[in-house]
């Protein structure tokens, strides 16, 4: 009995997903990928198994897994989703494929924006980009007739008013957790400052006058944060937000949906998506992207189906129906309010995140060393000199600078 | 038992022990006296990359690793001495810290900043270790009868829960708002956040540490406490000796070899602390040398990682062990030699 139940599941499945297919292709070459585990790769890998016989694998840990699995031969994945950080160490390695053929083949559909080139060849392809961007609550800042915040000064200036009027304690939110998001604060300041990151030969150049306003930016806003802002992550941000607790962060895109998302969030409607505040030359904000890659090492047919079932996986379809889930780069996607603050950034001239070997190290030195200025350990040329001194002590152990 | 059977029974864990533990020891050890580095060259690469709407394309120099004719990179090993040890314990800019009497700027260097929590951790929690489970064993010796099964049952579960789990529980429990913070807030009516400075973070993770092992330590004790001499006791109680006396007389003597086994295991155990760091996710405050390792060892996003100052980190924290044991160590080999 109970085993013709399970019976019954199954065929009734099979019989659904029949239904649903909407891949415009037999797939009958066995495919599959390796990809981070969020929301618009889901959606994405969703519609890609609708071919058949692929098989995909989110896995918050990919990018330790990648390089290795696209190095064995034949490679362990046929595709990969990377963001423009992951890429590097695949292209360092040359086991990822020029997609050019390919994208002549089938990719007439394809925006030119899509196509992630390197020297001259197609590497990658993008479906969809990323930003962290201002997000307010607009009742509050209405309500004591503020503007929308432009820059860090008029964020201080609004969050000092809302605080002084008795509406919130810490206004601000921010992802400030010690390591990879941390680093990444100081790292949108700093680009928003138009500071660059590397001198002749990978030498780092960060102990300047764009690197300590960056981080004087940074600890004014701690001081209208929850004092334990140090392990705070995008999703406690997030949670502040829809709890009401804070009233202006920069938050990444692909966080916005939840703010309207009616099962968890206090405050639906009443968060509006700006640009990021503008620093001396940029707005204060990186764009990346994500997209896909393809093994160099298996066959051409199997190159060839894996191409198609990705770009079933990103077709209008898909994003049709799963239009609030990610900034996609696609003609079906309709930018809503909420693609609206990553699209203002953008216009405003924000810059692309600086990807590259180097830049992973300094990402890292930057999000170990940065605590110490927050806590008030060190002042802010020291910080900026011992992280100098980390990335260099690194950046020799992995080759990157001559001894 | 003649030799062959002798070897036939030891032989397949020693060749085990050889294949997981020796070997791979001996490649950390080598590793961390090596640097392992692809050779790079400078090229000049145009990078196309979207923007909104709009494509951005850059032109810059980027260091790019040479790749041979099976478009492997190209790795070079280099041996390097000592480097790898220079650059995890600075020794430079720690001794012109002690020098200049600046306990500040040498709690700023990563090793000896986790080296500082290290030892204070290993060294607060072991007699709280002790004696948390000498009192529980005790407390489960003396329970009647009925009850004894269900006592040793919940004195044991704070042992069972895994040590992540149970580091988040106390995590959500305190961060924020949580429960028990909000709980401490309107007993004494002010506003704490336990996560905003170095020594309460501290304080939690200690307390944690002890929740977690004495359950151990109880259970090893309560076995020894099966096996004290009822005559003793029993004489004692007729000599007038109070329950105090006869603990500190007769029962700590006896499970003096059990306690230095507790400290030996407690003493490994809590200076690896790592879980904690990462489940409170204190690195902005508070780093363990495990941690530190751990730090090294996990590829940046573009990949990078630094396997030799990893090694010597573990070598490091395998060489601090070994100081800390020797002192429970000698006192068994005093009793061992005194034994016979």
């Amino acid at each position: 009995m109970k085993l013709k139940t399970i019976l019954m599941a199954g065929a009734m499945s099979i019989a659904a997903s029949g239904t649903w297919a909407a891949c415009s292709f037999e797939n009958d070459v066995p495919l599959k990928s390796l990809s981070a585990g969020f929301e618009a790769w889901k959606a994405v890998t969703d519609a890609m198994a609708e071919c058949g016989n692929f098989n995909a694998s989110l896995d918050q840990e990919f990018r330790e897994k990648q390089p290795e699995a696209f190095a064995a031969s034949p490679s362990l994945y046929q595709i990969g989703g990377v963001s423009n950080t992951t890429l590097i160490p695949l292209l360092n390695a040359g086991t990822i494929r020029p997609l050019d053929d390919l994208v002549e083949k089938y990719g007439q559909n394809l925006l030119p924006n899509q196509l992630i080139k390197v020297d001259g060849k197609t590497m990658a392809i993008a479906m969809m980009v990323n930003a962290q961007h201002m997000m307010y609550r607009n009742d509050v800042l209405a309500d004591l007739g503020i503007a929308e915040p432009a820059t860090y000064d008029d964020v201080l200036a609004a969050a000092a008013k809302i605080k002084d009027a008795g509406v919130m304690e810490y206004p601000i939110g921010g992802t400030f957790k010690t390591g990879w998001n941390l680093g990444q604060e100081f790292i949108n300041m700093y680009m928003g400052e138009g500071g660059s990151f590397f001198g002749d030969g990978n030498m780092p150049a960060i102990n300047n006058e764009q690197g300590v306003k960056a981080l004087e930016t940074l600890k004014a806003m701690t001081d209208y944060m929850d004092p334990e802002y140090l392990v705070s992550d995008s999703t406690y941000v997030q949670q502040q937000f829809q709890q009401g607790k804070i009233a202006m962060a920069n938050l990444w895109a692909s966080r916005a949906a939840a703010m309207n998302d009616e099962a968890e969030s206090q405050v639906v409607g009443k968060v509006t998506m700006s640009a990021a505040p503008m620093g001396s030359a940029a707005p204060a904000t990186t764009i990346w992207w994500d997209g896909f890659v393809l093994a160099s090492n298996m066959s051409d047919e199997e190159a060839d189906a894996a191409f198609r079932v990705m770009l079933e996986g990103m077709d209008e379809e898909m994003v049709s129906a799963n239009n609030d889930a990610a900034v996609w780069l696609n003609p079906a996607y309709k930018a809503g309010e909420l693609a609206a603050g990553a699209a203002a950034s953008a216009q405003a001239g924000a810059k692309a995140y600086p990807a590259s070997g180097p830049m992973g190290i300094m990402h890292t030195a930057l999000g170990n060393g940065l605590a110490d200025f927050m806590t008030g350990a060190k002042d802010a040329q020291t910080t900026l000199a011992d992280i100098e001194a980390d990335y260099i002590t690194a950046a020799k152990e992995a080759g990157l600078i001559n001894n | 038992m003649n030799f062959r059977t002798f070897a036939a029974f030891v032989g397949p864990s020693v060749f085990m022990m050889l294949l997981f533990i020796a070997f791979p020891l001996i490649s950390v050890f080598k590793q961390s006296f090596y640097v392992t580095q692809p050779i790079y060259e400078t090229v000049e690469v145009e990078t196309c990359t979207p923007g909104f709407l709009t494509q951005t394309c850059v032109t810059e120099t980027v260091s790019q690793p040479q790749l041979d004719e099976e478009g492997k990179v190209i790795m070079q090993t280099q041996y390097v001495g000592l480097e790898s040890y220079r650059n995890v314990l600075e020794p430079e800019r720690a001794w012109r810290a002690i020098s200049e009497g600046s306990w500040n700027v040498l709690s700023t260097i990563n090793f000896w900043k986790a080296l500082r929590f290290t030892l204070t951790f290993t060294l607060i929690t072991l007699p709280l270790v002790i004696v948390c489970g000498l009192g529980i064993a005790v407390l489960i010796n003396n329970a009647a009868q009925a009850i004894k099964g269900p006592v040793i049952f919940i004195s044991l579960l704070p042992f069972i829960i895994t040590p992540v789990i149970g580091v988040l529980s106390v995590n959500w429990l305190f961060r924020g708002d949580g429960i028990l913070t909000a709980l401490l807030e309107w007993w004494l009516n002010r506003d704490i956040a336990l996560f905003a400075q170095a020594w309460t973070i501290e304080v939690l993770m200690m307390l944690y540490r002890v929740w977690h092992v004495a359950p151990f330590a109880a259970i090893v004790f309560y076995a020894g406490l099966q096996t004290v001499n009822q005559d003793s006791l029993e004489s004692a109680v007729i000599d007038g000796a109070t329950r105090w006396q006869r603990m500190k007389y007769i029962v700590i003597p006896h499970l003096m070899p059990l306690i230095i086994f507790v400290s030996m295991i407690h003493l490994m155990d809590s200076y690896r602390v790592f879980e904690e760091i990462v489940g409170f996710a204190s690195q902005g405050y508070v780093i363990s040398l495990q941690w530190l390792t751990y730090d090294f060892l996990v590829p940046d996003q573009a990949g990078n990682r630094s396997i030799s100052r990893a090694s010597a980190s573990a070598m490091l924290t395998m060489i601090g062990i070994a100081i800390l044991l020797i002192f429970p160590l000698r006192r068994t080999w005093r009793d061992h030699k005194g034994g016979h």
